[in-house]
């Protein structure tokens, strides 16, 4: 037991000298979260401005103008094409010549007139059930989730101020109609996936290629004529990855919390956890490539071949409920499904371990099985 | 199969009818091997003869398609586990890790065998010292010259003192001073109580075995010390001193019962079969009718551990049946 718990150090200990000696993979430790972060983080978080717009103004109202110009004024938008049925633009939206339409529709003046009467009733009496009702239609290209969130900035512009009332507080100026992207995701929304995607990427990467290059190297045929059992060789390579993932994990929170205001609503504590969790589940897949390929290159093909389809499939990049059935059934076997929910879950809506652990179990299941048929797989012989 | 006393066997190692196939071919064939304790025991073959999956299979790193094995009393693979303290084993290939030190691939070799840190540390500097490293142990093993890295590799195979050490050609990357030396340090060992099972292709190396396995095709071609395998050598050896190599080969090669001619220089070396009639007086007349002008001296010479190896792989046929099934 005493023994086997100093080889088990004795393989960490070697792993992470070695590590440290291969600055590149040292290196990539470091630079891949920070780069995806920046890359995923800033592309969709910035405050995108002059979005190209078409405009269908059916009331031609001087409401309607004051209004246009008033969204105009907001930077957000820059009209380029004025059409006059909702058809064409349509039609440039679909060509990409613009990415938001604004459609105004034919009774603007009576909307107004009817929301502003809303309002005074303070929504009750006749008025009332039109307090909610849209001024105006946006129609955005939501397959863009970067306009989308800038004009998302446009929704409850205030129409109001020039007409000496105050700013409709609970309706909105414009109907937000997504195209493309029924799913509206944000920043906030990406960054704790990134967690997701990156220790994935990292995780399964590294183990595996870790044990396939002791196998090339021919180091493999030494070690299994000692009395380093599979068990305690395995252990002993993932423990320094362990350790990286959670550095990873601070890293990409850290960041994502001073660059993107990402917020933290649950427990720290919880944090790790799961993704502890989520880490033992692609190390063991890592190790279970491992036992299947002969080289680095085929252990990096592997795992690509594994990535992807998580990347796709879980809910990173499209939205999950909006895929076909079959998708969300394979996409349910895959970790990072799972692991997406319940970051997610605690980082942006506070839950507790208890709250996600529907998602938890898969995860743990998901590993020891991965575990325990790489440990059958490895066996400490070549042939 | 008989049931031998599990310890205190003579023999380190004795085989019976191992066998090792790899789909079609047949990398060991019923392979019998009696290695004596404290012995140092070579196997002599050319390239893919089986020698690497022969010690492979003793150190039960393979498992045997037939065959039964017992290493220091315990059968492989089964009890392969219950062996892995007591054998040291020096891969053909450098199978330390060339990112670390040397001292560092010590000290993690040592760890790995639960040596306890004092004693691992004196053990570590006491074969770099023994294996003249003791400069070198701050330098990275993937920089090491061929020579330091196999005395390095041996190093790291008996760190842990086993009984029986494998080991798989050592000597190929290293300078002939240094594997006299290399096989000086081998015999400290065996004097010391090691078995030593050491892969080889050279003559000269081969020659300084106490007992020696000629393997060929994955088949045991002779066994014995090397006096008695040169000694009892099925074959009469005539050497032909002549300024016309050339041409008094030609004038040999179709005497009956000739198995091969070997050129060294102005010198030929020819093998016949034992049956074959005056082998001397034929050479004899046929190099002078070669080249009537010159005068070439031929005799019988004592046959040498590479006569031994022609002539007993001579015999190997060319191609076996495949063998299907089983057993
Ligand atoms: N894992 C394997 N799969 C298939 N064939 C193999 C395997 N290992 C060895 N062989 C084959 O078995 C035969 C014997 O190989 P082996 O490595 O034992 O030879 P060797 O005597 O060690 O040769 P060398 O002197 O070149 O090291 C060769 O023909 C080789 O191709
Ligand atoms: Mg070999």
């Amino acid at each position: 037991m005493v023994q086997s718990f100093g080889r088990i150090v004795a393989i960490a200990r070697k792993e992470i000298r070695q590590l440290r000696r291969d600055r590149l993979t040292f290196g990539m430790v470091v630079a891949i979260p920070i780069i995806q972060l920046l890359l995923f983080g800033f592309a969709i978080n910035q405050d995108i401005r002059h979005l190209r717009a078409g405009v269908a103004d059916l009331s031609g109202s001087q409401q309607s103008r004051r209004l246009l110009t008033d969204a105009e004024a907001s930077q957000v938008i820059d009209i380029v094409a004025r059409v006059a049925s909702i058809e064409e633009l349509n039609t440039l939206l679909r060509q990409g010549h613009i990415a938001v339409g604004v459609v105004i529709p034919p009774d603007f003046e009576q909307r107004v007139e009817r929301s502003q009467r809303a309002q005074r009733g303070n929504g009750y009496g006749p008025g009332g059930d039109h307090l909610d009702e849209p001024l105006a239609q946006l129609l955005v290209d939501a397959s863009d989730p970067a306009s989308y969130g800038a004009a998302a900035g446009l929704r409850s512009l205030p129409i109001a101020p020039r007409s000496g009332l105050k700013p409709r507080a609970s309706a909105a100026t414009f109907e937000m109609r997504p195209y493309y992207n029924p799913e509206r995701r944000t920043a906030v929304q990406i960054v704790p996936g990134l967690v997701g995607v990156i220790l994935t990427m990292t995780m399964v990467l590294f183990t595996s290629v870790a044990i396939v290059r002791e196998r090339e190297r021919g180091n493999l045929e030494l070690l299994i004529t000692t009395p380093l059992s599979p068990i305690e060789l395995m252990v002993g390579k993932i423990l320094p990855y362990i350790v990286i993932g959670c550095i990873q994990l601070l890293l990409v929170l850290s960041v994502g919390r001073l660059l993107f205001d990402v917020p933290l609503r649950g427990q720290p504590l919880d944090v790790l956890i799961s993704s502890l969790v989520f880490i033992f589940a692609s190390l063991s897949l890592g190790l279970v490539i491992s036992t299947v390929a002969q080289t680095q290159f085929q252990a990096f093909q592997l795992t690509f071949f594994t990535f992807l389809p998580q990347i796709l499939l879980s809910g990173f990049m499209f939205p999950f409920d909006a895929m076909p059935e079959p998708a969300q059934w394979i996409a349910e076997v895959m970790p990072l499904t799972h692991f997406l929910r319940v970051i997610r879950g605690i980082v942006l809506r506070g839950a507790s371990l208890s709250d996600i652990s529907r998602d938890l179990w898969p995860l743990l299941a998901f590993g020891a099985i991965a575990m325990t048929l790489a440990s059958l797989r490895f066996r400490k012989r070549l042939d | 199969m008989t049931t031998a006393p599990k310890r205190e066997e003579p023999n380190a190692i004795v085989a019976r009818g191992l066998t090792r196939r790899f789909g079609d071919l047949v990398a060991v064939d019923q392979l019998d091997l009696t290695i004596p304790r404290a012995s140092v025991y070579g196997f002599l073959g050319p390239n893919g003869s089986g020698k690497t999956t022969a010690i492979r299979l003793l150190c039960g790193l393979l498992e045997p398609s037939a065959g039964e094995v017992t290493v220091l009393g315990l059968e492989m693979p089964q009890m392969a586990e219950k062996l892995r303290r007591r054998i040291g084993y020096m891969t053909q290939r450098f199978s330390l890790f060339e990112d670390l030190s040397v001292r560092e691939n010590l000290e993690f070799m040592g760890e790995i065998y639960s040596l306890p840190g004092r004693a691992r540390r004196q053990r570590v500097d006491e074969l770099l010292e023994l294996y003249r490293l003791t400069r070198q142990a701050k330098q990275r093993a993937g920089t090491l010259s061929g020579g330091q890295r196999q005395r390095l590799a041996l190093a790291a195979a008996v760190l842990h003192e086993p009984e029986l050490l494998f080991l798989d050609e050592p000597t190929s990357a290293v300078d002939p001073e240094n594997r006299r030396e290399f096989w000086e340090s081998l015999f400290q060992l065996s004097d010391a109580g090691t078995t030593i099972l050491v892969s080889t292709h050279y003559m000269d190396e081969a020659e300084r075995c106490h007992a020696l396995a000629i393997l060929d095709r994955g088949r045991l071609m002779a066994e014995g010390a090397p006096r008695k395998l040169m000694d009892d050598i099925d074959a009469v050896v005539v050497e032909i001193e002549t300024p016309y190599p050339r041409r008094a080969r030609e004038a040999i090669t179709t005497l009956e019962g000739l198995l091969s001619v070997a050129q060294l220089g102005t010198q030929l070396r020819a093998l016949f079969s034992r049956e074959s009639q005056e082998p001397l007086h034929r050479v004899q007349t046929a190099v002078s009718s070669s080249a009537p002008e010159s005068t070439a001296s031929v005799q019988l010479v004592r046959a040498n551990l590479e006569d031994v190896f022609v002539a007993v792989t001579r015999h190997s046929p060319k191609a076996r049946p495949v063998e299907t099934g089983s057993g």
